[in-house]
């Protein structure tokens, strides 16, 4: 893909981020997008969130589980990168009226106290590297229409990221097993589903050396006080005006999250 | 519990589980035959049953809460969980070979086992007096094995078959009640080598200790205890996955350690 197409299509994601509203799956228009040029969308996109003064502040990992790996057809995770603009904060309700099409997602969440760099890390690298893990809830959002993404799609479009908020439990991942560790999600007060850490590519610490391993190949940063969302262990969960969810992590804690107001579509 | 069977008709349906039990073997679910037939006939049946093994000089050493997970439920298309009986002959030690010619169609799921040190008594038996009377709990697998055609029952004839009860293997690591969180636990079932299916406890009716006082109340009903020193497997935290001779299956928990078993 031509570097005029790569910022053309960035810009556009940038554009319907801010105006909240979709545009058509990109892989419609471009039918030879390769994942490599995906990536240089979503950095162009990314670039443009900085340049309005936004810093990056972590990385998100995607499609962690087989049952989403088959349906997109693809055999690995995918990446996206925090900004400052998506930090949201534990017992302040998240106003949809500044998503799109937004789904809450349960998972684990790592804060670095070490850079990492790859290639060649592995999950004890990445343990040694870890500050602390937290519960945390994703709330994924897709610029294009109808969450009609294909692999290209979302990984342009910043791997769907919307906001996130951190639990406030800090746990070391010496002192929990974080692959057997269960997941129970709530919503509305009920038992929405439950989970556990090996969904995520067989422990989320596996997920975020994958991530690491990518990070080094393609020569972006991955730095000491980084969080990382290391993939979803429950299903997707649709949200509206008044839910509350809760999700816990077995030997670790608690993120509660509740939402206010309407999302665009 | 309301009845619509005679005394002879519960005596005939006995015998005629038991036959497919033993002899592992297929029969018609047993509405069928008797449409009418309420969940209190399949008890009525299930206790004939249990005579019967005690007969045979079998010792009875705890019982089995199942369907108490929604995934199971949907799976089974029943709304209610439904109780069986383990008997000394169903169990099997980790790490042994399980033989799959004198089953139907035999299934495993990983439940969390209590052993009791109490006798608990319903009506209005709760989580705190399940938790107050458990000596310890422990992982399990549980190996069902609906004798009905196709895995395919309602919630009376199931009952009648004693909860698809089959064999149970205990093992893993023994843990007090105070020392763990009974309701996030972890747990994974992988199928020779491969994650097949995985959950946590609260999947079970949000506590697996509920599903403890569920039976316990189910038993009132029947106007019986849970007598002290009983193993009661509370239910699969995940689906049931189907296995074959030549499989091996190991079931991995959260701060509970991992039981083993094959299949020939």
């Amino acid at each position: 893909m031509k570097p005029e197409d790569i910022e053309r299509y960035g810009d556009e994601l940038y554009e319907a981020l801010l105006a909240r509203r979709t545009v058509a799956p990109l892989l419609e228009r471009e039918p030879d997008i390769t994942l490599d040029d995906a990536y240089r969308i979503q950095s162009r996109m990314v670039a443009r969130r900085v340049a309005a003064g936004e810093t990056i502040v972590g990385k998100k990992i995607g499609v962690t589980s087989k049952p989403v790996q088959d349906f997109l057809g693809v055999f690995q995770p995918d990446f996206g990168q925090l900004t400052s603009g998506m930090v949201c904060r534990e017992g302040e309700p998240i106003d949809l009226g500044r998503l799109i099409q937004p789904k809450a997602e349960a998972e684990l969440a790592f804060v670095l106290k070490r850079d990492l760099v790859g290639p060649g890390i592995t999950a004890m690298d990445v343990i040694h590297a870890t500050d602390y893990v937290l519960p945390c809830f994703e709330i994924v959002d897709s610029r294009i229409t109808d969450w009609k993404i294909k692999i290209q799609d979302t990984v342009a479009d910043n791997a769907s990221c919307g906001v996130f908020v951190l639990g406030q439990t800090k746990g070391d991942p010496k002192d929990f097993d974080m692959s057997l560790a269960g997941m129970v999600l709530e919503k509305n007060g009920e038992l929405f589903s439950t989970s556990v850490g090996a969904a995520v590519q067989g422990s989320p610490v596996n997920a975020v050396a994958w991530l690491a391993n990518t990070l080094g190949v393609l020569g972006i940063p991955f730095k000491a006080g980084e969080i990382i969302l290391s993939g979803s262990q429950s299903a997707l969960v649709p949200v509206v005006d008044g839910d509350e969810l809760v999700c816990t992590i077995g030997g670790l804690g608690s993120c509660r999250v509740s939402f206010r107001g309407r999302s665009a579509v | 519990m309301n009845l619509t069977l005679n005394q002879a008709d519960i005596l005939r349906l006995a015998a005629h589980v038991e036959a497919a039990q033993l002899g592992a073997h297929a029969i018609p679910k047993l509405t069928d035959e008797f449409p009418a037939m309420t969940i209190g006939d399949g008890y009525a049946v299930q206790s004939e049953l249990r005579r019967r093994w005690v007969a045979r000089g079998e010792r009875i050493v705890g019982w089995k809460a199942g369907l108490t997970s929604k995934a199971k439920m949907l799976q089974m298309g029943v709304s209610v969980p439904s109780i069986g009986f383990l008997a000394s002959d169903m169990a099997r030690p980790e790490n042994s070979v399980i033989r799959t010619d004198d089953l139907v169609h035999p299934r495993v799921e990983c439940e969390i086992a209590f052993v009791t040190s109490e006798a608990l008594r319903g009506p209005g038996c709760d989580r705190d007096q399940v938790l107050a009377a458990t000596d310890y709990v422990l992982p399990a697998i549980e190996i069902i094995d609906s004798r009905f055609s196709g895995f395919k029952f309602d919630l009376p004839s199931v009952i009648a078959d004693n909860g698809s009860s089959a064999r149970f293997v205990g093992g893993g690591r023994p843990r007090r009640v105070t020392d763990i969180d009974l309701r996030t636990l972890g747990a994974v079932l992988e199928k020779n080598g491969e994650m097949v299916t995985m959950g946590a406890s609260a999947a079970v009716l949000g506590h697996p200790a509920d599903a403890v006082a569920m039976l316990v109340n189910i038993l009132a009903e029947l106007d019986e205890e849970l007598p002290a020193g009983s193993f009661v497997m509370s239910g699969g935290i995940t689906e049931a996955i189907p296995v074959k001779a030549g499989d091996c299956v190991i079931a991995r928990f959260q701060e509970l350690g991992s039981v083993s078993i094959r299949f020939s």
